[in-house]
């Protein structure tokens, strides 16, 4: 009988702890593909975050190094520089990446580092228990702010992608779904062209995933798949955010 | 480069990283180290090596992180503000094991203090610094040759132990010129090799670094590992220069640009007749606490001088115990002790001990 669905080789045959109806295994899942697909597989060097997917070293199936929170595109930077040919990516969510790595996110991006970072933006502080984000909608409630982000108070969430296109060195920037077939396959697409250009010495490159907590927004499964549709990809539009042409 | 050569000691430090072999520095520019990373920026691309400007100190050296990851040679110099923001990836690296040389050239503190030279960061550098149950090794020169030496030296014993090295000089020895013998020197020979570096997993299982240990059993035996090593690093390295101190009634101590002014004190105090003699730890962690009671045993005082308000002394003390008087002279925010005022303590010491 012929194998037509198994597990991707970068991919670790251990279960995860990620909470039932939460994207970020899917997530890992089309990474491992697209490690595959390129054959990257044994030049590949991941680097986790601090927050929920700290533990991402444990499910893939390549070399792997911890961050401390929020300095990963520092770490991938120096992993790429002194070995150029490792294939880079780093794996971090909205606090790690927009709140207190937001420093070290604009520079890797804005220096053109040979790195493929991934971002799961799922609009809260995941592994902490549900505190608010840089990325949590005006009004959304969290553990942090109770009554509803208020803008006026905690300030506007920050649209990743269209900071981040803004800079010369960002080669590939998309963001993405993964609330339905349709959404998955895009999304293993922008992978696949972020990780390309990585491989071709293009520049930085960044998928924003649109991802799911239904664990602290207090949501099923479904739900919380229909709340990313219905009130996540209003403020954070799906897409490719196009480079913007160096000048001079 | 063979020979004599009269260089700046921030120069030579950086020459002396290359001819050990070091071919990554990350940095961010802060008086009174900028020589370093300037002279970086010029020699990394003639040897095919890496010089990054980071962002920050705390991008800086989450790259050397990342660098020796990869198994690479690295550095990262600074001076204190700069070395403060470092404490976190220094206490990651400790943790996750991994080798490399962090040069901190001292300036007066808190805050954002001054630009002169100062010996303040005794606390941080030797006693933590970042979170956790570690140690570094920490070296303090006080020549420029001796600065060359251990800069060298480090990048072996960074390896040898996975461990993160630090020299401490200082602003006045950075600015420093002397005549230096620059002498290559390959890596050792018996170093092992880095099978745990995360290159890409070709032809093996993949490699994982992390400090991370949920289950307190096992960061306690994680921990309890680095406590192993670290009596391994304590047994092995610590080092000391002593200067007349066999018939030495007072006994000074004190490190790095101090133990030299603290000489010409010395040599003044001999000159009328005074028995004085000087010990000067090089390795600050660790401490050498048993040459220090062995080379003092047969004096009546020791006066701890130092460009702070008391750190290194409270070593001695622990050396010492009240078996006699321990001195202190210091001055700090960048000014420095002159070997009149040493001197001065000296008397003092001498007429209220007879
Ligand atoms: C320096 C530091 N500050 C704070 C923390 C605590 N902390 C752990 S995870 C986390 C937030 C993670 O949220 P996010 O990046 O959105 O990832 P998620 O868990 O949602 O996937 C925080 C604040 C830490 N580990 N280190
Ligand atoms: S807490 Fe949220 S982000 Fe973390 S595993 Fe559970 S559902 Fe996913």
């Amino acid at each position: 009988m012929q194998k037509v669905f198994g597990r991707p080789e970068a991919l670790a045959d251990v279960p995860t702890h990620y909470c039932p109806g939460c994207t970020h295994g899917i997530i890992h899942r089309l990474i491992a593909e697209v490690i595959d697909e390129l054959g990257v597989r044994e030049r590949t060097v991941g680097i986790s975050p601090v927050g929920c997917a700290v533990l991402a070293y444990d499910y893939f199936n390549c070399d792997f190094v911890e961050a401390s929170h929020g300095r990963a595109p520092a770490v991938a930077t120096g992993i790429k520089r002194a070995s150029p040919n490792s294939v880079v990516f780093t794996y971090q969510g909205d606090g790690d990446l927009a709140s207190i790595g937001a420093g070290e996110i604009v520079h890797a991006a804005s220096r053109g580092e040979r790195i493929t970072v991934i971002f799961v933006n799922n609009a809260i502080y995941g592994m902490t228990g549900g505190q608010m984000a840089p990325t949590t909608l005006p009004g959304q409630k969290t553990t942090t702010s109770p009554r509803g982000r208020d803008p006026e108070v905690a300030g506007h969430p920050i649209r990743v992608c269209e900071l981040l296109s803004s800079l010369s060195g960002a080669a590939y920037i998309a963001r993405v779904s993964v609330t339905s077939p349709a959404n998955v396959a895009k999304a293993r697409r922008a992978v696949k062209k972020a990780f390309e250009t990585q491989l071709e010495g293009r520049g930085f490159s960044l998928v924003e995933f649109l991802s799911t907590c239904p664990t602290n927004w207090g949501m099923t499964p479904v739900e919380a798949l229909k709340w990313v549709d219905d009130k996540m990809a209003v403020y954070y539009p799906l897409g490719e955010y196009t480079r913007v042409p160096e000048v001079g | 480069m063979a020979g004599k050569v009269l260089m700046k000691g921030n120069e030579a430090v950086a020459e002396a990283a290359i001819m050990a072999g070091c071919r990554c520095f990350f940095g961010y520019p802060i008086t009174p180290q900028n020589e370093i990373p300037e002279y970086m920026s010029r020699r990394m691309p003639e040897v095919g090596g890496v010089f990054l400007q980071a962002e920050s100190e705390v991008a800086g050296s989450n790259m050397v992180y990342g660098a020796a990851c990869a198994g690479a040679r690295v550095m990262t110099t600074s001076s204190s503000p700069g070395i403060s923001l470092m404490q976190e990836a220094i206490s990651y690296m400790a943790g996750a094991e991994l080798p490399c040389v962090v040069v901190n050239i001292v300036r007066g503190g808190p805050g954002l203090g001054g630009i002169q030279g100062a010996q303040s960061d005794y606390f941080q550098a030797t006693k933590g610094g970042g979170h956790g149950d570690y140690h570094l090794l920490v070296f303090g020169p006080s020549t420029v040759q001796e600065l060359v030496d251990l800069t060298m030296e480090a990048f072996d014993l960074a390896d040898m132990y996975r461990n993160p090295v630090m020299i401490l000089g200082d602003a006045i020895l950075g600015q420093m010129m002397e005549p230096v013998e620059m002498r290559k020197r390959p890596p050792r020979a018996d170093l092992p090799p880095k099978t745990w570096a995360a290159t890409g997993a070709a032809g093996r299982p993949k490699n994982i670094i992390t400090s991370l240990y949920l289950d307190p059993a096992k960061l306690e035996k994680h921990n309890l590992r680095l406590a192993e090593k670290h009596r391994r690093m304590a047994a092995e390295q610590v080092r000391y220069a002593t200067h007349m101190t066999e018939d030495a009634d007072v006994v000074l101590v004190a490190y790095g640009t101090t133990a030299r002014i603290a000489r010409a004190a010395l040599d003044r105090a001999r000159e009328r007749g005074l028995r004085v003699g000087l010990f000067r730890p090089i390795s600050l962690w660790p401490f050498p606490y048993e040459a220090l009671a062995a080379a003092t045993a047969g004096a009546s005082h020791v006066l701890v001088v130092e460009m702070s308000l008391g750190q290194m002394v409270e070593d001695v003390r622990l050396a010492l115990g009240d078996t006699k008087p321990v001195h202190f002279y210091g001055r700090t925010g960048g000014m420095s002790p002159s070997p009149r005022e040493i001197l001065d303590e000296i008397v003092k010491i001498v007429e209220r001990g007879a």
